[in-house]
């Protein structure tokens, strides 16, 4: 029997509901007030963005939204979906001074949710396009992050701008691929609407390297942008792989994003393939979505997890199962999935686990969800980009100061670069290649926006450029134990 | 346990702390409640012809999310008839023998002070308190502040009123006058038995800038109301302690100003208050503040081995003196404890645009500072250079974390030198003059 919807849409609309509800005005005055208002804030330094932090607060404090919000997004064009997805923990707020003194960080996240919705909501454009256009053009292929973070500033710096996407929605993940408990894709397609009203435009549904070649883009525009991201799921590459009701992580994710909350199919017994932080996203949702049980199923130990910490937690509170060392062997089933066969894993005392001999067992389940991690796109890049330089790993290699690849005037950002890290991490790449597109067309040194809790102050701040969030500890600190062996069912 | 009970010229309270004359103090209702919650004594709400108020009445300053930072109110006196006040009065009395009533009055002819004071006489009130403070509406019609503002109106009132008095008369004065010891000093020339001060402040607490009108609004205007609220409380201060100090001035003072817990209290006290009076942050929180009052100035009294709150009355008076005696030689600097220290480098920015640029930022390794609180991988933290800290304070000030920058005493060798020594010493050809600053 084919995996079938388990839950009324109601019910599903409401497990799904945001995990981190919106601010009332008046908590988010009350929260906004507790900001110390640093000087050269660790906040700052934190954000990948470089948004200025302290500044957006006290404009929430003094009751100046759109203000607030022009701030953010004049650094973070995506500032609203990085509100509710970002790892603030590691981030902002895992850099506030607050946690030397109080033990709670400012709620930056939710305060810059706060701010943005103000202007999202009420349709208040704060960002706008160049007042004179410079005449020149740039393609970006591929609508995530790293492309609207580019798109939005080319098209203030004065470009046209052109996105091409291959799927029917621009966005990319922001749009297809996170927990809709974090994000929903209104959000996602607001922000691609705001980015669309810096004059930039989408042409989805076109395939490059199918429906036109990046030869032919190049022919006509003065720069390329790559912002690809990652490819499929890694496979396993065992029995069973084929099976119906064994799911890629980001197609049953998708599949919440674009298919009725009704009409998503999913199994009652739901075995999950990795622990990183799709894989949260993945079992989480197959639970809220009726799952009766939904395991994760992890080849390492509990402290190796690539999962947050604050993930693992939300994944326990979910009641979702985690199996530590053991590593699946077959999917078992002859028309759908009936099981998976696990072997036990053992540390090898060089870092990395092996299997222990005659350890197998079979965990009955109707549904297998992949959750390894995405193919960076080797052979999709090798056909449309010839010659461009790869790492080993099969990451494009950038100049790190302007973003551009070995290819000339081709630039690239984002997950296809780093090889898979946050939103922000991507809308900064993008920044930074536009930054760097527009300097090596003629344009002057742009440093980004003026940060005005140091107007009047000469240089650059003491501490800025951190590429890594700044207290290490607060990670650690929240992170769960550390025992080798540990099952919970 | 120390002594709470306190004498102000004659009027004995169990305590210090009075409900004073405003909208706590308004019925006898109140009246009980307040005395069921400990208070001492309440100055009633001032009698007087009855009048007519507007809606609304109140405003308040809020700041950074602190509700009621200041409050004002453009309420006027009782607007009950004279019968029911002293009524109330009588009954209060009767039920609460051994706590103070104090009868607040205002009115304007000889004839009608006459009167009033009376019928506090027979009321069985402890005293009275003549109101020329009010600054908004009573004033228009001659009343309140109009009088607090002309000591010689004062100086005549006051002998109205004493003329008949068999009680303690204690004058309530204004602050929106320049030298609060003048009206004071005329009412001691007219035989006053006590000061009280100060009332209220006149202000504008917000204006709503969708309406363009200020608050509180009625029906498209507002008028200046009379602020009060812990924001007040430095201003009561400087003015009690203006009283206390006067050689002139021999009046007990009942302080008033802000005043919403102990340690307020206390400060009014050291400062030379006999005991305080309290209205907004009842109208905040309720009677029920007194019980804290009371078990904190207690605490307090004990741990000075003060055994009773008269032993409190003016110690810091003597402490406040004009600027031209403090020691210029006396110096002190900040001092950045870096086990505390969060790393918001706020006290930087403060002292670089607002002060005498005596803070640097620099790396922890520089410091030679281990990793600790406030530090992070590149980051700067403070440092004080000690030859450009002129003491100021500022840093301290805006530092958020407790004890983090401290002020610490620096041994110049040199021997106290007031301005008064100073100029002394270099018109006699004793000293140079201290060269100014480049």
């Amino acid at each position: 029997m084919p995996l079938e919807p388990i839950l009324t849409a109601e019910q599903v609309l409401a497990n799904l509901a945001e995990i981190e509800p919106a601010y009332s005005p008046q908590e988010a005055r009350v929260e906004a007030n507790r900001c110390l208002y640093c000087f050269d804030a660790p906040c700052i330094m934190a954000c990948p963005t470089g948004i200025d932090i302290p500044a957006f607060i006290k404009k929430i404090s003094h009751g100046q939204l759109t203000g607030s919000a022009r701030t953010i997004l004049e650094s973070n064009v995506l500032g609203g979906s990085c509100a509710r997805v970002c790892p603030t923990s590691v981030l902002c707020e895992g850099a506030c001074v607050m946690l030397d003194r109080d033990q709670a960080p400012i709620k930056i996240g939710r305060l810059q949710r706060h701010a943005v919705d103000h202007v999202m909501d009420n349709d208040i454009q704060v960002l706008h396009p160049a007042e004179k256009k410079n005449g020149k053009k740039v393609a970006l292929i591929g609508s995530g992050p790293a492309s609207l973070g580019c798109a939005a500033e080319l098209a203030r710096l004065g470009y046209e701008a052109i996105v091409y996407e291959k799927s029917e929605e621009p966005g990319g993940l922001n749009t297809y691929g996170i927990a809709y408990y974090k994000l929903t894709p209104e959000v996602s397609l607001k922000e691609v609407e705001l980015v669309r009203q810096l004059g930039v435009e989408f042409r989805t549904g076109v395939e490059v390297g199918r429906d036109i070649s990046l030869a032919e883009i190049q022919a006509t525009h003065d720069a390329v942008f790559l912002g690809i991201g990652l490819g499929q799921t890694y496979r396993l590459g065992i029995p069973g792989e084929n099976l119906p009701g064994v799911a890629e992580a980001l197609d049953f994710i998708k599949h919440i994003h674009t298919r009725p909350l009704n009409h998503i199919p999913v199994g009652r017994r739901v075995a999950v393939i990795g622990c990183g932080n799709t894989a949260i996203d993945a079992v989480t949702q197959a639970k809220r979505i009726g799952a009766e049980e939904a395991v994760i199923i992890y080849r390492r130990g509990e402290a190796d997890m690539p999962a947050y910490a604050f993930e693992y937690a939300l994944g326990r509170k979910d009641g979702c199962a985690f199996l530590f060392h053991a590593a699946p062997v077959a999917i078992e089933g002859d028309t759908e999935v009936t099981g998976i066969t696990l072997i036990r894993t053992e540390p090898d005392g060089r870092g990395n686990v092996r299997p222990v001999p005659g350890s197998e067992f079979t965990f009955p389940c109707d549904m297998v969800i992949k959750a390894l991690g995405q193919e960076k796109q080797v052979n999709l890049l090798e056909s449309i980009a010839p010659g461009i330089a790869l790492d080993r790993a099969g990451r494009i290699v950038i100049d790190p100061a302007t973003g551009q690849t070995n290819l000339p005037m081709v630039f690239s950002g984002g997950d296809a670069v780093n090889g898979g890290r946050e939103v922000v991490n991507a809308v900064a790449d993008g920044k930074r290649a536009a930054r760097g597109m527009h300097q090596i067309l003629g344009g002057e040194v742009v440093e980004g926006p003026i940060q005005t809790t140091r107007l009047g102050v000469s240089g650059r701040p003491l501490g800025s450029g951190f590429d890594q969030p700044v207290r290490i500890a607060e990670t650690s600190k929240a992170a769960f134990g550390t025992s080798s062996f540990s099952t919970h069912f | 346990m120390a002594d709470l009970r306190c004498n102000l010229a004659g009027i004995r309270s169990p305590n210090p702390f009075w409900v004073a004359s405003a909208p706590p103090s308004n019925t006898a209702y109140q009246c009980h409640r307040a005395f069921e919650a400990g208070w001492g004594g309440l100055v009633w709400k001032t009698i007087g012809e009855p009048i007519v108020n507007v809606s609304s009445r109140y405003s308040a300053f809020n700041h950074n999310g602190s509700r009621v930072v200041g409050f004002n109110n453009i309420e006027l006196i009782s607007e009950r008839s004279i019968e029911t006040n002293f009524r109330e009065i009588r009954e209060c009395k009767e039920r609460w023998p051994g706590r103070a009533v104090i009868a607040s009055l205002m009115t304007d002819t000889r004839e009608n002070w006459h009167d009033l004071m009376k019928r506090s006489l027979d009321s069985g009130a402890d005293g009275v308190e003549l109101n020329f403070g009010c600054p908004h509406g009573m004033c228009e019609r001659g009343m309140g502040s109009a009088v607090g503002q002309n000591p010689d109106v004062i100086e005549t009132i006051v002998g109205w009123v004493k003329e008949v008095a068999r009680i303690p008369v204690i004058v309530k004065l204004t602050p929106n006058i320049t030298d609060v010891t003048q009206p004071a000093m005329a009412a001691q020339r007219a035989g006053a038995d006590a000061i009280s001060l100060i009332n209220t402040i006149n202000s504008i607490t917000q204006v709503n800038l969708d309406r363009m009108c200020p608050e509180p609004y009625v029906n498209g205007k507002s008028t200046h109301g009379g602020y009060c609220g812990p924001a007040v409380k430095p201003i009561a201060l400087n003015m009690v302690q203006r009283c206390a100090e006067s050689p002139h001035i021999r009046l007990p003072i009942s302080g008033i100003g802000g005043v919403g817990n102990w340690r307020d209290a206390a400060e009014f006290i050291a400062l030379g208050s006999t005991n305080v009076q309290v209205c907004t942050a009842i109208m905040h929180y309720g009677f029920r503040i007194v019980a804290d009052m009371i078990e904190g100035l207690n605490d307090f009294l004990d741990s000075k081995g003060m055994a009773s709150v008269n032993d409190l009355r003016g110690q810091a008076v003597a402490a406040l003196s004009n600027w031209e005696n403090l020691d210029l030689n006396y110096k002190r600097i900040a001092q950045i404890d870096y086990d505390k220290c969060i790393g918001c480098n706020i006290c930087y920015i403060a002292c670089e645009d607002g002060a005498h640029q005596a803070i640097a930022l620099k790396s922890p390794e520089v410091l030679g500072i281990d990793q600790g609180p406030g530090r992070l991988p590149g980051k700067p933290v403070p440092e004080i250079i000690d030859q450009a800290c002129v003491g100021c304070n500022l840093c301290s000030i805006v530092c958020p974390v407790d004890d983090c920058i401290t002020m610490v005493d620096v041994d110049t060798g040199q021997s106290s030198l007031s301005w008064q020594d100073y100029q002394g010493k270099v018109a006699r050809g004793e000293m140079a003059a201290i060269p100014p600053h480049h």
